[in-house]
């Protein structure tokens, strides 16, 4: 056993980091610039990374990738056309369909999901506004049109993929807003020291860490598990990853929020950008506890 | 013991219920439009005889035992009304620190609605440590001349007055030089800025910033070098469930949240029930014990703490029934993470019990 990433995987993981950290949003008001979406745009197209799939990417790299974009708040799609692609290769602007809308749409054409033992797509229609400020919902256009066919193993594998790849977000959005907190409390200063020197909030930020390093691990395990594992046990190895992964992001979230005090539920302060994320994040492709029902292994 | 309604207590409470059963889904509950029409519920809940139930009849109260607040804030909650407005820390600091004068010039239209106020305490640099305020009162013939800026200031932007603490003296020890002061808001030397909480509502708090704004002399309230003590009056109060009027607030949305649940609720929205339950019954046994004359001390931390869990478990309830799919929870949601900050935050109230209550540390 080594569950260490491999020399290529942290190249990866570093050059989609650089990316976010680059061309993400650095600030709320940042988010309404249409200059840097497109250059962000542009950047995330010429890396060939919504393909990841078809090019023959593991889970591990599917989910690095996105839990950096996570990190870094980037908002055009990754996500969804990566999920598009593993479901339906070389269709062109796809993200998915999932119950009557097409998710992070953003410039996409088409949303895909799978039906029975079929591929479907659908044209994507106007964005619509949701609690995620990073990344938009669609309605769905005219009829949909199966465009292949799909197996109950490989329907199983991508309901797995998909929820490693919402859990690597819900890990990127949880390490960002516990990155924004641990900033702030080191900075901020009341009664004549900074905050962080105060256990009352050294101690949430501490606990968010450790929330967020079992996260890294149930969430290597998912990842890995998606191309090795039979299906039924990479399935369950994921829905323990995003139950794990959704509470920890919510909790390490809010804490960023009551760390940043009265600024932090402002809408100027990126702390709810974050929680916004997770919500999202936690919401599609969810898992109920009750689908728990396997022992321990 | 008893916790039934007396026969006077049961009276009221159905006058009340009649009188909710007429106003039934006039007002809205939540959002902007709750704030944008929240004079006309104050005020309507005054003219019916609802309002102001324990304070003096000599400002507009009714001068009736606390409990009748319970009684309230049970039957709005009940009824789906909006929550009463929750002033009763501005009517304690003003009754406590003001002047007679100042008092019957003031106490009344705060009580009936027709003046709106709003609490000009926190600044960017001065929020768990109010202290540190440096927002200056500079004296200047009969007047005090301002300058400064203060944040978060709650429902700033409809306020006609604002209690407002400012450094009368430099020189003196941070919490001996500070006074409050009833200030006009509409006045050129106060310039109001908007301020969006992160659930999109802007009506609930603003900014002032404040640039040679003037007060009367005779405006300041109590003595030169008491505002602190006043602020922590006004905190004091600002921490009881009982003062606020939230239980309201917190019963009807886990009746709401438990319509939509067909069978069994999730088990976020259970404990949601017991814990509304825990504060109204917390509530209860508070105001009954002020029947005594126990005064309020730290133990307002207590109730603080206890009524913002509640309100995060509900928060947190409201997700797992309705999703981030739904505006209304969705806002619940994001609001009841600002209950852990505003009126003091968790932390601080916990610094407060651990230090004040059970003796340890500074
Ligand atoms: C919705 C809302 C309404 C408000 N309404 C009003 C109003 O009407 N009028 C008004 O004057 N103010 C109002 N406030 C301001 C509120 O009182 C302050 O935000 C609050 O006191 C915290 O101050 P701060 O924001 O500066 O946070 P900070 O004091 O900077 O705190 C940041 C973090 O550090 C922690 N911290 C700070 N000091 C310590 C310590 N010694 N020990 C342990 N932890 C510490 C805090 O708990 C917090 O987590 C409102 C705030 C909100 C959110």
């Amino acid at each position: 056993m080594d569950v260490r990433l491999t020399a290529e995987q942290r190249q990866l993981r570093d050059a989609a980091a650089r990316l976010a950290n680059d061309l993400g949003p650095g600030a709320v008001l940042d988010l309404d610039d249409a200059d840097r979406i497109a250059r962000l745009e542009k950047a995330v197209e010429a890396t060939g990374w919504r393909a990841l799939r078809s090019d023959g990417a593991s889970g591990v790299e599917v989910a690095l990738v996105v839990e950096e974009f996570g990190r870094g708040l980037v908002d055009v799609p990754l996500l969804g056309p990566v999920l598009a692609d593993d479901l339906a290769p070389g269709a062109s602007s796809a993200t998915v369909a999932v119950a009557g809308a097409a998710r992070d749409a953003r410039g996409m054409r088409q949303a895909v999901e799978p039906e029975g033992g079929r591929v479907l797509a659908t044209e994507v229609g106007p964005l619509t506004s949701g609690v995620d400020l990073t990344r938009r919902d669609a309605e769905l256009r005219g009829n949909r049109e199966q465009i292949a066919t799909l197996t109950d193993e490989a329907a199983v594998r991508w309901r797995t993929l998909a929820l490693v790849a919402t859990s690597a977000d819900l890990l990127g959005t949880a390490r960002g807003a516990h990155a924004l907190a641990v900033d702030y409390a080191k900075i901020r200063e009341q009664y004549g020291r900074t905050i962080g020197s105060y256990q009352a909030v050294a101690h949430l930020l501490a606990e968010g860490l450790a929330l967020i390093e079992g996260s890294i691990s149930v969430l290597r395990h998912a990842a890995w598990a998606v191309d090795e594992l039979p299906p039924d046990e990479a399935l369950h190895a994921a829905r323990i990853a995003k139950l794990y992964c959704a509470r920890a992001a919510r909790t390490v979230c809010e804490t960023a929020v009551q760390v940043h005090g009265g600024i932090g539920n402002t809408w100027e302060c990126l702390a709810h950008v974050r929680l916004r994320r997770a919500l999202a994040s936690a919401e599609l492709f969810p898992v109920r506890l009750e689908e728990i029902d396997r022992g321990l292994s | 013991m008893d916790f039934r309604d007396s026969p006077e207590e049961a009276a009221f409470r159905d006058r009340l219920r009649g009188w909710l059963t007429e106003q039934a889904g006039a007002f809205p509950t939540s959002g902007d439009e709750y704030w944008a029409r929240q004079g006309d519920w104050h005020r309507a809940l005054h003219a019916a005889g609802f309002f102001g139930l324990s304070w003096p009849k000599a400002y507009g109260g009714h001068e009736l035992p606390p409990v009748y607040d319970v009684i309230l804030d049970e039957e709005l909650a009940r009824a789906g009304a909006p929550a009463r407005p929750s002033l009763g820390y501005l009517v304690q600091g003003l009754g406590r620190h003001g002047s007679e004068e100042l008092r019957r010039r003031f106490l009344p239209g705060m009580i009936d609605g027709t003046e709106r106020w709003c609490q000009g305490f926190s600044e960017p640099g001065a929020g768990s440590d109010l202290a540190s305020l440096t927002t200056s009162a500079t004296r200047d013939g009969d007047t005090y001349v301002l300058h400064g800026h203060k944040i978060w200031t709650s429902y700033s932007d409809v306020a006609d007055w604002c209690l407002l603490l400012a450094r009368t003296d430099p020189d003196a020890p941070r919490h001996k030089g500070i006074s409050a002061f009833i200030v006009a808001m509409d006045q050129p030397g106060i310039e109001q800025r908007p301020l969006k909480m992160m659930s999109g509502v802007t009506k609930e708090f603003g900014q002032v910033v404040l640039d040679g704004a003037t007060v009367p002399a005779d405006q300041m309230v109590g003595a030169p070098g008491e505002g602190w003590a006043l602020a922590m009056t006004v905190v004091g109060h600002e921490r009881e469930p009982s003062t606020l009027g939230f239980t309201a607030r917190y019963g009807k949305l886990v009746r709401e949240l438990l319509a939509r649940t067909d069978g069994t609720p999730p088990p976020e929205l259970s404990w949601a029930i017991v814990e509304t339950e825990m504060l109204r019954l917390h509530v209860r046994r508070r105001l009954s014990e002020q029947l005594d004359g126990v005064s309020h001390g730290p133990e307002g931390s207590l109730d603080k703490l206890l009524m913002t869990w509640t309100e995060q478990t509900v928060g947190h309830a409201a997700l797992a029934v309705g999703g981030t799919g739904d505006p209304d929870l969705l806002h619940a949601y994001l609001y009841s993470r600002a209950q852990s900050v505003m009126g003091g935050t968790s932390q601080i109230q916990k610094n407060i019990v651990a230090a004040r209550i059970l003796g340890l540390g500074a």
